[in-house]
C-alpha cells in the first residue's frame, strides 16, 4: 500500500503525483521506473520515477489521463492508497559527461526527460533542453526543466506559446545554426521520436529514446514489452527503457502500442457511464 | 477359485478384499459447459468415496509411495486416516511434511511418482493417492478447522527467500517451522509464482492457493510483494542487512521464442504473457477487471507441454471457434500430462501434430492472420531419447490465425545472477549448485526450483526448498 501524499494537475489531463514509497526512493537512479497497481482489480500501469526525495522517503510520478485506468487515477486524492508500487525498475540511464547534449521532451515525455536532464546537468555536461507541447496549456514542467538546463527552448504546435513547430525544427535549427551537439535524449510520443532519430541519422549525433511499450510483469517474464532493435527482439523492461533510437522500430513499436485500443475504448466508456461490472 | 476383476485382470479372491473396490472416479464438469466457464473441471471426492478410495490402500509395510513423493508425504499414514473418517488428521499429516496439499493433489504428476511405484499399479489401478491428498487438504480448508503446529523458539537467525512460487514457499514453512525467521521477496503483486501466474484458474482455483499462503504467513513465513530482488536490494545488500542465508527460487521466468519472421505482431504472446493476463490479472474477466487480453477466434498455441495445454484450453474458454495446438512431434512425445491432453481432446482442441510454424502474416495493421507451417516427419531419437522430428521439404501451408500463443518452453531470467557477483551459471544461465542440498558457489547461498533445473514441475520445485532446507539447517547449525 502506497499513500498519495501530494496530487497537482499539470494541465488539464496531465496529472502529478508524489507517494510514498521510501526503499523505492531510496534506491532509484535516474531512468528508472515503477509499476503500480489500484487496487485488485486494477491493470499494471509501468511510469517513470520522475523525482525522489529519500529524506521524505517518497517518489514522483507523471501520467496523463488516456484510458479507464488512468482517469480513475487521476480521480484520486491525497491521502488515498494505490495496492502496490514495484521498483525501481529497468536500467538506469548511463550518465557521465559527455560535453553539450540536447534533452528533448515532448508532452508528458517531459516528466520522463527530466530526471535525465537534472542527472546529467550534475554530471558536468552542457545540457541544452527542447520541450514542446499541443498548446501552451499542455506544457508541462518548464520552470523544472529550465532549472536543470543551461539553455531551455520551450515549442508548441500551435505556437501559443514559444516557438511555434515541433521540437524537431528546434533540434534541425540548433544543428544548422552550429551547436555542436554530443548526444541527444529524445523522449515523447512514438512519432516524435521516430522524427528527431531519423533527424540526427545522418549527422551521427547518437540518439537515446525511451521507450513506454505495453508492459505487464515488467520483470522480463513475458515479453509484451518486445521492440526490435537493430533488428533483435528486446524486452524494454529488462534490456532497456532506453535504447539507440537510430536502431528502434518505431513502426512495430507504434502498432503493438494499439493492440488493445478497441477493448479499452470499451472499458472507458463504461467507466465514464459510472459502469461498475457485476 | 478365481475371479475376473473389472479390468479383466484375474486375482485370487481371498488375497484381499480392498481389491474389489475399483480406483474412485472423481466427477467433473462435461466438457461442454466447462468450456464455457474458468471454474475448475475436476470436482472433487465426497467423503463417501473418498473413504472407499482410501480403503482400497493395502498398509505396505515397506511403502514405495513415500519414495515416490519429492516431499516426502507418509502417504499410507493419511490415507489409514481417511479411512478412519479421520479427515482433519489426514490434513495435519499432509502438512507436516507438505505445505501445500491442496495444490500437490491437483497439479501434481502422480503417475510419474507416488501412484507409479504403488503396488496395487503392477495388477491394476494404484491408489488414487493424489485425489485423496486434494481430498484431505480441501476438507480441512473448507470446514475452516486450519491448525498452526506448535512452533520452536525462534533461533534468531533470518533467511531470505527470493521467489514466492513453490520452491520458495516450501523453504519458508520447512525453515519457520525449525525456528528460523523466513522472509519471502516476491517480484509481483501476490504470492504463489506459476501457482498464482501460470496454472489457469480451471486447473487450480487461485482461492485455494491464497489460503495456503495464508497458512504459511500464519506459521510466521513474512512475504515482502513488489519486491525484485537485484533491484530494489542484491543479495549481497540483504546479507548486510542482516540475513544469514539466502535462497534463490526464482524461477526459470523468461520466455523463449523460436526467432521466426513476424514473431513481434500484435495478436503473438509468449504463454507467460497470455497467461499472466489470464491468471494473475484476470483479463478473462475483462473489463469488471481492467487488464484486456485479446480473444481470438483462430488461437494457434504452439507447443506439446503443460503451458501449452493451459493456454489453449484458455484460448477454448476465451471464446476461439478454433483452438489449435501446433507440435512438431507426435502425442507419443508430447511432454504434457496425458489427463491434460485428454481434457483438451474433450473439449475440443484441434492438435496439428508433425507440424511447425516457419513464419507468420500479418496484416496493414501489423495484426497475425496466418501461420505459414511446415509438416514433419520423425527421424532418428535425438539426446533426449526422442524421435526429432525433420521438416518435410515442400510442405509448407498457412493456418488463418488471429492470436497465437508461443509455449516452446522459458530460460533463466538474468536478473539475479547478473547482480550476484562470484554466483556461478551454466551456459543457460541456470545456477550451479552441488548435489541436492542446493548450495551455490556462494556460501550462504542457496538455489533450487526451475532456476538451478530448468522449467520442470511444482512439485520437484517443492522437492528442492525441502532439501535445501534441510542443508541450509546444516550450515547454520554448525556456524
Amino acid at each position: 500500500m502506497n499513500k498519495i501524499v501530494e496530487k497537482v494537475a499539470l494541465s488539464e489531463n496531465v496529472v502529478k503525483m508524489i507517494l510514498e514509497a521510501p526503499a523505492i526512493a531510496r534506491k532509484r537512479k535516474a531512468g528508472q521506473f515503477i509499476v503500480l497497481l489500484m487496487d485488485e482489480k486494477g491493470e499494471r500501469i509501468p511510469l517513470t520515477i520522475v523525482d525522489s526525495d529519500p529524506e521524505r522517503g517518497a517518489i514522483t510520478i507523471i501520467f496523463q489521463v488516456v484510458g479507464k485506468t488512468t482517469a480513475a487515477m487521476a480521480a484520486m486524492k491525497v491521502d488515498d492508497y494505490f495496492s502496490d508500487v514495484q521498483g525501481p525498475l529497468g536500467n538506469p540511464t548511463d550518465i557521465k559527461k559527455i560535453g553539450q547534449i540536447v534533452c528533448i521532451g515532448g508532452g508528458v515525455g517531459v516528466g520522463v526527460v527530466y530526471p535525465l536532464a537534472a542527472a546529467l546537468k550534475q554530471a558536468g555536461n552542457r545540457v541544452i533542453s527542447i520541450i514542446g507541447a499541443r498548446t501552451k496549456d499542455l506544457l508541462i514542467l518548464e520552470e523544472e526543466m529550465k532549472q536543470v538546463s543551461d539553455r531551455l527552448i520551450v515549442a508548441t504546435d500551435d505556437g501559443s506559446y514559444g516557438f511555434h513547430g515541433f521540437v524537431s525544427t528546434v533540434l534541425q535549427n540548433l544543428i544548422d545554426a552550429g551547436e555542436k551537439i554530443e548526444e541527444v535524449f529524445a523522449i515523447g510520443p512514438v512519432p516524435m521520436m521516430k522524427v528527431i532519430a531519423n533527424l540526427t541519422r545522418p549527422y551521427g549525433i547518437k540518439t537515446v529514446v525511451s521507450l513506454n511499450p505495453i508492459m505487464v510483469d515488467a520483470t522480463g517474464m513475458c515479453g509484451a514489452c518486445r521492440v526490435s532493435v537493430g533488428g533483435k527482439t528486446r524486452f524494454t523492461c529488462v534490456d532497456g527503457p532506453e535504447f539507440d533510437g537510430h536502431q528502434v522500430d518505431f513502426d512495430l513499436l507504434t502498432s503493438r502500442l494499439r493492440m488493445y485500443c478497441d477493448q479499452e475504448s470499451v472499458a472507458y466508456e463504461k467507466h465514464k457511464c459510472g459502469w461498475h461490472g457485476n | 477359485m478365481k475371479n475376473t476383476s473389472v479390468d479383466g485382470m484375474e486375482t485370487e479372491e481371498k488375497k484381499s478384499k480392498k481389491e474389489k473396490i475399483p480406483r474412485q472416479q472423481m466427477p467433473e464438469q462435461t466438457p461442454g459447459v466447462r468450456v464455457k466457464n474458468f471454474d475448475e473441471v475436476p470436482l472433487g471426492y465426497s467423503e463417501e468415496t473418498a473413504v472407499l478410495e482410501a480403503k482400497r490402500c493395502i498398509q505396505c509395510k515397506k511403502p514405495g509411495c513415500i519414495a515416490g513423493c519429492p516431499v516426502d508425504v507418509k502417504i499410507p499414514e493419511f490415507i489409514q486416516a481417511i479411512t478412519d473418517g479421520k479427515f482433519l488428521e489426514a490434513a495435519h499429516i499432509l502438512k507436516e511434511t507438505n505445505s501445500l496439499p491442496a495444490v500437490c493433489g491437483r497439479v501434481c504428476p502422480q503417475e510419474e511418482q507416488c501412484e507409479k511405484v504403488c503396488i496395487l499399479g503392477k495388477k491394476g489401478d494404484p491408489v488414487a493417492i493424489g485425489r485423496l491428498e486434494r481430498f484431505a487438504a480441501d476438507y480441512e480448508r473448507k470446514t475452516g478447522q486450519i491448525s498452526i503446529p506448535d512452533l520452536p523458539a525462534p533461533n534468531g537467525k533470518k533467511i531470505a527467500v527470493i521467489g514466492a512460487g513453490p520452491s520458495g514457499l516450501t523453504i519458508a514453512g520447512d525453515l519457520v517451522k525449525l525456528g528460523y525467521a523466513a522472509t519471502i521477496f516476491e517480484g509481483l503483486h501476490k504470492a504463489g509464482g506459476v501457482l498464482v501466474y501460470g496454472i489457469p484458474e480451471f486447473r487450480l482455483p487461485k482461492a485455494i492457493v491464497e489460503a495456503e499462503v495464508d497458512y504459511l504467513k500464519k506459521l510466521g513465513v513474512k512475504i515482502e510483494t513488489n519486491a525484485v530482488i537485484g533491484r530494489i536490494a542484491t543479495i549481497d545488500e540483504l546479507f548486510a542487512e542482516g540475513y544469514d542465508a539466502v535462497y534463490i527460487a526464482v524461477g526459470a521466468g523468461a520466455p523463449v521464442f523460436m526467432n521466426i519472421p513476424g514473431e513481434n505482431l500484435s495478436g503473438i504472446y509468449s504463454a507467460n504473457e497470455y497467461l499472466t493476463r489470464s491468471n494473475l490479472m484476470k483479463a478473462y474477466l475483462f473489463p469488471e477487471y481492467d487488464t484486456p487480453i485479446v480473444r481470438g477466434r483462430n488461437v494457434a498455441v504452439i507447443g506439446g507441454g503443460n503451458v501449452a495445454m493451459d493456454s489453449v484450453r484458455t484460448a477454448l474458454r476465451l471464446g476461439a471457434e478454433n483452438a489449435y495446438i501446433i507440435y512438431r512431434r507426435t502425442e507419443v512425445e508430447m511432454p504434457a500430462r496425458k489427463e491434460e491432453v485428454h481434457h483438451a481432446h474433450e473439449e475440443g482442441v484441434q492438435f496439428k501434430l508433425l507440424t511447425n510454424p516457419v513464419e507468420y502474416i500479418g496484416d496493414e495493421k501489423a495484426w497475425v492472420t496466418g501461420m505459414k507451417c511446415i509438416r514433419m516427419e520423425l527421424g532418428e531419437p535425438d539426446a533426449s531419447g526422442r524421435r526429432s522430428p525433420v521438416p518435410i521439404e515442400g510442405s509448407e501451408f498457412v493456418i488463418d490465425v488471429d492470436a497465437v500463443v508461443v509455449a516452446v518452453g522459458t530460460m533463466a531470467n538474468p536478473i539475479v545472477p547478473a547482480t550476484t557477483p562470484g554466483l556461478e551459471t551454466n551456459r543457460r544461465g541456470y545456477i550451479v549448485v552441488k548435489g541436492e542440498s542446493g548450495e551455490t558457489t556462494r556460501p550462504g547461498i542457496y538455489a533450487g526450483g526451475d532456476i538451478v533445473t530448468g522449467a520442470a514441475t511444482v512439485i520437484l520445485a517443492m522437492g528442492a526448498g525441502k532439501q535445501a532446507a534441510r542443508a541450509m539447517h546444516a550450515y547454520l547449525s554448525g556456524k
